[in-house]
């Protein structure tokens, strides 16, 4: 009788030890290149980062005074907006989606077409632009000096008062900075932490690295789960149509290119993709295993995909567990 | 007489030959191997792509203007630069990766 209970016992016990995802070394190397390491930051961050809050969330600085970053770059939506697309100045809608801002202190290229490399080269673009927040320059820096509760941020940033654009994109730029995701719960399973991480998750993680299987880390690399590159991955039914990276290196590959983004807590900023055209992250497993079979000109990246039922419900699960 | 000259020609012809080189440039952790280089006008550079996902390699400079198309891990093209000049060669996937090709 005894033995009866202990038997079924001892092959559940010899199941799973054959069935551990990964070995004690494969954790180790596993650790090493995906974890992420402290952003680099600006010695004089804090300081710097206290005013691009404020600038941040300044709805004075555009046109019509409706607007301000965090209008489409909303916290609770994890910095990204929840449109397809985003609104802009009196609800005019522009032709791409919100990226999220987490984690863009890794960001070798930014915009979905990488027309900025760097985050203070970025900044500057939404006040500029007559659809999002409309101000030129001049207006901006005026619009900054008519607030009395600027002048002080400005000198303890910088050691005086004086406002130029270049201040405030280094604000701003810094500020975005210690915007970042690095203890999710994958992160915390890497640590260590074996409870942080059920087995269907770790499985599905490991669905996510293997090129036979969903392939995705072919572009989602390590450890910011971008390449900081460019693919077509085969989207873009919007008209007209919208060429991405093309614009800016006009060679076939780059043809309805756009980059690669971070996935860290992209469990909060559906839908997805440059057009919004996946609304879940199921909707958007689907959509690499349906342009994996097509034979056009998409990325050389994109590996068949062809995964069944269950396999797509741990892989999403463990996308999930990027939270 | 006519024995000199060809030996004196194919002597030549081996120099010429020796002196348009082939360089080695690789494509490794999303870099170039190397940041710059300075080579001799007809020399060719060969691109071995060294990471385990795809690279692409090409120009628009004025003076070489190329476009080697993507290819994996293991795969190597090689291109000719045959104008002086300065040639920026890049990465369309990765545009970080940059190459500046002085071509002498
Ligand atoms: C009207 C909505 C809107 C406003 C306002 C707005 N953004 Fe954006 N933001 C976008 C959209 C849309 C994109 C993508 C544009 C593209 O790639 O063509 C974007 C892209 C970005 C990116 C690049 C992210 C990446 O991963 O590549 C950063 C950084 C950013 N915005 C910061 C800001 C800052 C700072 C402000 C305020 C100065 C701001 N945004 C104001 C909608 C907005
Ligand atoms: C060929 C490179 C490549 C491969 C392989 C790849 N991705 Fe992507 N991924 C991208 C690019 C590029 C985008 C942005 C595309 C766009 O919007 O035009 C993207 C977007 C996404 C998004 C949307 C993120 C957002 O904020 O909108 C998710 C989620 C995602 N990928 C998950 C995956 C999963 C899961 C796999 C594996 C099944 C995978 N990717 C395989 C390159 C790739
Ligand atoms: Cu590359």
């Amino acid at each position: 009788m005894r033995l009866w209970i202990f038997l079924p016992l001892l092959a559940i016990c010899i199941e799973s030890a054959a069935e551990a995802p990964f070995s004690t070394d494969e954790l180790r190397e596993l650790r090493k290149q995906w974890l992420l390491p402290a952003p680099t930051l600006h010695p004089q961050h804090k300081q710097l980062s206290e005013l691009g809050k404020k600038i941040f969330f300044d709805t004075n600085l555009s046109i019509d005074k409706s607007t301000s970053c965090a209008s489409c770059h909303i916290p609770e939506l994890g910095w990204s907006d929840g449109k397809p697309t985003a609104q802009g100045l009196v609800g005019k809608p522009l032709k791409r989606a919100t990226p999220s801002i987490i984690n863009t202190a890794y960001s070798k290229v930014l915009m979905w077409d990488g027309r900025a490399d760097s985050l203070e080269q970025q900044a500057l673009m939404p006040f500029f632009d007559p659809l999002e927040m409309g101000l030129n320059e001049k207006l901006l820096i005026a619009k900054i000096a008519s607030n009395q509760e600027y002048p002080n941020l400005f000198e303890r940033a910088f050691g005086d008062s004086a406002i130029d654009s270049a201040r405030i994109s280094s604000a701003l730029a810094e500020f975005q900075r210690s915007i970042t995701a690095s203890n999710t719960r994958f992160d915390r399973w890497l640590k260590g932490d074996e409870s942080a991480l059920n087995n269907e998750e770790i499985l599905g993680f490991k669905l996510f690295i293997d090129p036979q299987k969903a392939a995705c880390a072919v572009c989602h690399h390590p450890p910011n789960f971008t390449d900081d590159g460019f693919h077509n991955i085969g989207l873009s039914k919007q008209k007209p149509e919208d060429l991405g990276r093309y614009r800016f290196t006009p060679i076939p590959l780059m043809k309805r290119a756009f980059k690669t983004p971070s996935l860290r807590l992209a469990t909060r900023t559906a839908p997805y993709f440059h057009d919004g055209s996946a609304k879940t992250l199921l909707e958007v497993i689907e959509h690499y295993q349906e342009v994996s079979v097509q034979k056009h000109n998409f990325s050389p990246s994109l590996l068949p995909v062809n995964l069944n039922k269950e396999e797509k419900e741990k892989l999403l699960a463990f996308l999930n567990s990027l939270e | 007489m006519k024995f000199f000259m060809t030996v004196i020609l194919a002597l030549l012809s081996m120099s010429t030959s020796v002196m348009a080189a082939e360089h080695v440039i690789g494509q490794k952790n999303k870099a170039f191997t190397k940041k710059s280089i300075t080579i001799k006008k007809g020399d060719t550079i060969k691109f071995p792509n060294q990471d385990p996902f795809f690279h692409n390699v090409y120009s628009m400079s004025e003076s070489k203007s190329f476009d080697l198309g993507s290819y994996a891990k293991g795969v190597s093209k090689s291109v000719k630069f045959d104008k002086q000049g300065e040639v920026i060669v890049q990465c369309a996937i990765h545009p970080f990766m940059k190459l500046k090709v002085k071509v002498e």
